[in-house]
């Protein structure tokens, strides 16, 4: 096992697919000669070159739909947008291309296309560049969405995500392209499907993804030191299709649960994780379902009111305490 | 048309040597972590908007770009030392803390906006050039974006629009020759910007954007074209930046000669040199003048800036959506 930074976990799964496979491209703006904005694909425009790692226009939904083209005659791309926000603009062809060619062409055509994006809030980068958008993704049939919450995961998914005969969105965080985690030497490829405990506990689940995992993480840390509750932490790296079975699971397990998005509240992954809690195991349930989400507010710039709107471990700390009466 | 005069040629060298002073103090409160966020800047292409809006009546014609934006604002009008309490994200800031560099906006002074998507301000100058056809005003709609936002669809369609409907909009396009890292002929099939536009059947001229008189006499008869009801024009300036694309651009994709021959023509000196040899100012005169700026700067600006309030957490919500608007519970006559 090698310690690995984020980025350097997704250069790696770029470079050992290009090198395996050909057909297997990157494109995005300021992907090539500059190694990309987050580093994703540094020195890949040296081993690889133009016609594979291509600097793009900033077209974004042009060339997304170039990338989803090629991918109809076998070709393998992985496309990056610089910002989740951009992704707007290539809504067209993500959710018009991509998601519904196999299904209207009967399952003739394929759209085996990744596209990675960093979400998420960071330090005052204002509204136009702080968006989190999994739950738009998540609404499209069709789609696999999927957010790692560590190197590991980074790495391992957008393997499968190469290999996966399905369109793949991958939604990483600005935030976290710096973070070391471990990840195996050898290939390794993540399930798209699934959801993971990262910490195991009887008595709450809290449910994570992507960085709101590393808030449940903390958190758990403060309950059970100060506060003698022995909270469980499930990563719900693939966010769809959801794990239903996990779910149920943990909650059948420890009959409450607390879901914590980055996201605001409204049609979002707590909204659709507590109906799938009332479809499958209602009767478990010990108290109410609770979500930690922000604010509805477009992020503002001010750093104090960036803060504010946004929750952290502090705030599911809270939630848990009321939940159990405290 | 008209040239420049010697009183014009004075207001318009301290206005760009202030734009230049108040964007390099912009940089320094960055660097002392006082502005956070990205933060683009403007030293090198002052000509460009100041040409066009001297020629424009600021303040009265729309204008609206990208993120790169605080000295369109202030040119419009917006009080500098309200931009610098924006980009502190301060309570008395042109967006009242919530917006940041990228998104200053002063609807007083028709400055319509700063935006972060690279051609997003498109179509939005011309649906104001709609509006403004429509209400029948003599105001015009300037748009300035960069070189690589053309590659945006939103370019073509937008310029499509603009001729079929006849509309009051001036696209400037201020061509640096760069999007982020990316040098233009790695982007773009056609170097020269205003050769893209004859698909679209409207007047595309392209000048030096460095020197200032150059920039007026252009967009004089851009602005006049325009105002006169004959439809949109496309203006492109060519010109460069001095700094990286925003403060976190390490810059090291560009030669270090191409940047010298650029320094040769910095827009502000050109105007310094060219008013020193007529005889309209001396070297002590523009070195007081520098140094009565910074004092400005300093004691009228970033002063105003730090001592500002911060915005209450309690207003998170506000400006989401309209207050007590009578349509929204019912019951409305
Ligand atoms: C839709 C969209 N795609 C990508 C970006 C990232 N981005 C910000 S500025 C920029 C380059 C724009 O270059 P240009 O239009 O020439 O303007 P300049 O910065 O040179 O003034 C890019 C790619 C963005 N902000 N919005
Ligand atoms: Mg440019």
């Amino acid at each position: 096992m090698a310690d690995l930074m984020y980025w350097e976990a997704i250069r790696r799964a770029h470079d050992e697919e290009m090198a395996r496979d050909p057909l297997v491209i990157c494109m995005g703006e300021d992907i090539g000669v500059a190694g990309g904005t987050y580093k994703a694909t540094q020195g890949l425009y040296d081993k690889y070159g133009p016609e594979r790692v291509i600097d793009t226009p900033i077209s974004e939904n042009g060339y997304t739909g170039v990338g989803i083209g090629a991918s109809f005659v076998g070709v393998r791309p992985i496309i990056e947008i610089m910002s989740v926000n951009f992704a707007w603009l290539a809504m067209d062809q993500i959710a018009n291309s991509a998601a519904k060619v196999r299904y209207m062409s009967g399952g003739q055509l394929t759209a085996p296309v990744v596209i990675r994006t960093p979400g998420g809030t960071a330090h005052q980068l204002g509204a136009q560049h702080s968006a989190r958008m999994e739950k738009v993704f998540m609404g499209i049939a069709g789609l696999r969405v999927v957010t790692p919450s560590n190197p590991k995961q980074a790495y391992g998914l957008i393997k499968s995500g190469v290999r996966c005969n399905d369109p793949v969105f991958i939604n990483e965080h600005e935030l976290m392209y710096n973070m070391k985690g471990e990840v195996p030497d050898g290939e390794y490829f993540h399930p798209l499907e699934g959801s993971e405990v990262a910490r195991h506990g009887k008595d709450v689940t809290l449910f994570g993804y992507n960085i709101s995992v590393h808030w449940c993480l903390q958190a758990a840390d403060v309950l059970s030191k100060q506060h003698g509750i022995d909270a469980e932490v499930v990563d719900l790296y693939a966010l769809s299709p959801l794990d239903r079975a996990g779910i149920a699971e943990s909650v059948s397990k420890t009959h409450r649960a607390v879901i914590v998005e980055e996201a605001e509240p409204m049609v979002g992954v707590g909204a659709e994780v507590m109906a799938i809690i009332n479809e499958e195991c209602f009767f478990e349930l010990d108290a109410a379902p609770v979500r930690v989400s922000a604010a509805t507010v477009p992020i503002p710039f001010n750093r104090t009111l960036e803060k504010a709107t946004i929750p952290n471990a502090n705030d599911v700390v809270k939630a848990v305490l009321k939940m159990f009466g405290k | 048309m008209s040239q420049l005069s010697t009183a014009d040629k004075k207001r318009l060298l301290r206005s760009m040597l202030y734009a230049r002073r108040f964007e390099e103090r912009c940089y320094e409160a960055y660097v002392e972590r006082k502005i956070g966020g990205f933060l683009h800047l403007y030293p090198g292409q002052e000509a460009c908007a100041h040409g066009v809006l001297a020629a424009a009546k600021a303040g009265h014609d729309y204008v609206i770009t990208g993120y790169r934006d605080h000295v369109h604002a202030i040119l419009c009008g917006a009080p500098p030392r309200e931009v610098m309490a924006e980009l502190y994200g301060k309570e008395t800031g042109s967006s009242k803390g919530r917006g940041g560099s990228m998104h200053i906006f002063d609807v007083r002074y028709r400055f319509m906006g700063g935006y972060a998507l690279v051609g997003g301000p498109f179509p939005l100058a011309v649906g104001i050039a709609k509006g403004i056809k429509m209400k029948g005003g003599d105001e015009i709609s300037i748009c300035f974006l960069g070189d690589a936002a053309n590659n945006q669809g939103s370019f073509h369609e937008s310029l499509n629009m603009a001729k079929i409907w006849q509309l009051p909009v001036l696209f400037v396009c201020e061509n640096n020759l760069y999007g982020i890292g990316t040098r233009i002929d790695r982007s773009t099939a056609v170097l020269d910007q205003y050769k893209r536009v004859c698909g679209y059947d409207m007047p595309a001229k392209q000048v030096d954007g460095q020197d200032i008189e150059v920039v007026y006499q252009a967009a004089q008869e851009a602005v006049n074209y325009v105002r006169s009801g004959k439809g949109p024009y496309f203006l492109e300036l060519k010109t460069y930046r001095y700094r990286g694309h925003s403060m976190s651009d390490s810059n090291a994709y560009r030669a270090k000669e191409e940047e010298q021959e650029w320094a040769r023509r910095d827009p502000v000196l050109i105007l310094r040199d060219r008013m020193i040899k007529a005889g309209d100012m001396t070297q002590d005169d523009y070195s007081a003048l520098d140094k009565e700026i910074i004092d400005e700067i300093e004691n009228g600006v970033i002063k105003f800036a730090e001592e500002s309030p911060e915005p209450r957490v309690e207003e998170l919500e506000k400006y989401v959506l309209a207050e007590n608007d009578p349509y929204v519970r019912g019951g409305a006559k």
